[in-house]
């Protein structure tokens, strides 16, 4: 198991510099330059060159990229381009906001998703199913933006309950995390329901059932954590979309958070910028995936004995 | 003095989904009294799962429905109870063994759990008494109670099929049902394991409904025999009027016929021509006839009655 986990943390420095590398490539080949796009149409072209220069970029990719990566491996990520501010703070200050309203999203998708699908399942062709089954379909139908203008409308101009916009209590996220678990909490339904229906049709919980056992141990004990394997998956694969897909929700409700920061430093071609906050998603995604397999192993001992 | 400890009368069962439905066990009758052993034979598709099933009540949920009949099993009609009172018969009156050994016990729950569990449900144990009787068990079925914390998948086919067997027998049931209980093994484990079942069955003089299409494993386990054909028992006495009496339905004979005889050289078996019919699409008359070797135009017309010579039943125009 130790040894499992750190070939897997080992594996994360060649996937990294794979992913810089990609990143590094495109941000070089796209059309544009930061010069021209900071200081603006109207700048002579001899200072934005002079503008280039200074940021190095007249240097030829492969030594740019060597040198980025160097210096990476030194934990110095660069300056941004557009603020000449080290890029780690514009990521300290948003990120928290994003892991909280990833977070949020996701566990409320599950609190909801998990036992209607598990209801859907066992009540099959029941008028709950049904119900669950249409109002699922429904609202993975329904795009994030409109859920959250129709939201704020609601809560916010009608009833005047929760802030619309920005950030500072608690009460700022729950519509964000609304616009965010609802689409999850559709698919996580459909999911359980799925998987729950195969479970509980395999011969080890007819066995459970010819012990005499009663139905809701049948259900809870031998047949969710049998069907839990694809859910967990699902979560964990939602959350680090989450993390760096909440653009849209972002830009909604006005959150200063990654998404945001991102899809801006492209548009400047912040490289470092974008380079780090890139670097840092990708990190937690793989982070989320070992997690994700490890707790395989906890569910399934059939999996465990193959972590040597 | 033979005790009846199962009654199966007029037993109907269907399975109706959205293209059709099948006719699975049409009217049957069984009995079995108490220590002793009944082998059900048959093709596949006969309908012996679904005659089992019906016995503990764990027919697929809504697809399978019992059209008419009761279930006596120490003098009530298991199919008036309730689920309730059902589960407390299940796993600790009656238990059964299923046929394929590799899917029946949950790959998450270690074989203690699984065993411990059917204990818990049934027996006022306490824990420490919960534990003796699990290692006893597992004793009992031959295999060393230091593995009882492993998982399923680091047993093999054979001693999956015993846990199940240890499962089944943990609350000394009245009636224990086998479905096939070798049919997923090897043929070198599956004379281990059927020995195992009979020599447990004998010692602990539990009643057994042994399912199979083995004509063989029967003769060499059982002492009443009631042959199946396409949900119907066309045939059933003790194993002396079905392996020694004259007088045979002419399906049994074709059974018989399809086993190898090495006494005498034939070159090919002598298989039943034909295959059996659809359930959903039973012909007329007798279910056998248009595979009969006798077939005469009353088969054809109506279905017969059974007619018993002392105990042994046949239903056939032949002997009417
Ligand atoms: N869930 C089901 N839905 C529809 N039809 C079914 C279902 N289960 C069984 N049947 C049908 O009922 C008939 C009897 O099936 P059953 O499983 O009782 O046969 P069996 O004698 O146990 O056969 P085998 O030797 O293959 O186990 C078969 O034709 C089968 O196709
Ligand atoms: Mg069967």
């Amino acid at each position: 198991m130790k040894r499992y986990i750190i070939n897997r943390l080992l594996l994360l420095i060649p996937t990294i510099l794979g992913v810089t590398f990609i990143i590094f490539t495109i941000m070089s080949l796209t059309p544009g330059d930061p010069g021209r796009i900071i200081l603006g149409q109207g700048a002579e072209q001899a200072d934005v060159d002079q503008f280039n220069r200074d940021l190095g970029l007249d240097r030829p990719f492969l030594v740019r990229y060597v040198t980025y990566v160097a210096n990476a491996v030194r934990g110095d990520f660069g300056l941004s381009y557009r603020t000449g501010r080290p890029v780690y703070e514009s990521i300290r200050n948003r990120f928290p906001f994003t892991v909280t309203l990833a977070f949020l999203g996701v566990l409320g998708s599950m609190i909801i998703g998990i036992p209607l699908g598990i209801l859907s399942a066992v009540k099959q062709y029941s008028f709950w199913d049904i119900l669950g089954s249409v109002s699922a379909m429904f609202l993975a139908a329904v795009p994030g933006f409109w859920l959250g203008l129709m939201l704020i409308l609601f809560f916010s101009l009608r009833l005047g309950w929760l802030p619309s916009s920005g950030v500072g209590t608690y009460q700022h996220y729950i519509m964000p995390a609304i616009t965010l678990a609802i689409p999850g909490a559709a698919r996580i339904l459909r999911l359980t329901r799925t998987t729950m229906l195969e479970t509980i049709r395999t011969d080890y919980v007819r066995t459970a059932r010819a012990k005499g056992a009663k139905e809701r141990t049948v259900v809870w004990k031998h047949a969710l954590r049998n069907a839990l394997l694809p859910i967990v998956t699902s979560i964990g694969v939602s959350f680090a979309a989450a993390l760096g897909g909440t653009v849209i929700t972002e830009a909604v409700f006005a959150l200063p958070g990654l998404g945001t920061l991102v899809i801006t430093s492209i548009r400047m071609k912040d490289t470092p910028q974008v380079m780090a906050a890139v670097l840092l998603l990708s990190f937690l995604f793989m982070i989320i995936i070992l997690l994700i397999d490890l707790t395989y192993g906890f569910i399934d001992p059939r999996i465990k004995s193959m972590y040597r | 003095m033979r005790e009846k400890l199962l009654e199966i009368r007029d037993l109907k069962v269907i399975y109706k989904t959205d293209e059709e439905t099948v006719e699975a066990v049409n009217n049957i009758d069984l009995d079995l009294y108490k220590g002793e052993s009944l082998g059900i034979v048959g093709e596949t598709g006969a309908g012996k799962t679904t005659t089992a099933l019906s016995i503990i009540r764990l027919l697929p949920y809504r697809v399978a429905k019992i059209l008419s009949g009761e279930i006596i099993f120490n003098e009530q009609n298991l199919l008036e109870l309730s689920e309730k009172d059902m589960r407390k018969i299940r796993g600790n009156n009656i238990s059964m063994i299923f046929q394929d050994p590799m899917s029946s016990l949950n790959p998450v729950l270690t074989v203690e759990d699984q065993i411990a569990e059917v204990l818990r449900l049934h027996m006022d144990y306490g824990k420490e008494m919960i534990k003796k009787r699990v290692k006893e068990v597992l004793q009992l079925v031959g295999i060393p109670h230091d593995r009882m914390f492993e998982y399923p998948h680091q047993f093999s086919g054979g001693m999956k099929q015993r846990v199940g067997i240890a499962i089944a027998l943990a609350c000394d049931p009245d009636l224990l049902i086998a479905d096939e209980p070798t049919t997923a093994l090897d043929v070198t484990i599956q004379a281990q394991v059927l020995n195992m079942i009979d020599e447990l069955q004998s010692r602990l003089k539990t009643s057994m409904i042994l399912i199979t299409h083995d004509l063989g494993v029967v003769a060499q386990t059982c002492d009443n025999v009631a042959i199946m054909y396409a949900g119907e028992i066309v045939e059933s006495g003790t194993a002396k009027d079905i392996f020694e009496g004259e007088r045979h339905h002419p399906y049994t004979e074709g059974l018989f016929g399809s086993i190898p005889n090495l006494d005498i050289d034939e070159k090919r078996l002598n298989p039943i021509q034909g295959v059996m019919p659809e359930p959903s699409m039973l012909p007329s008359g007798c279910r056998f006839h248009p595979r009969c070797p006798h077939c005469m135009d009353i088969c054809i017309a109506e279905s017969p009655q059974s007619k018993s010579f002392d105990g042994h039943h046949i239903k056939c125009h032949l002997f009417l």
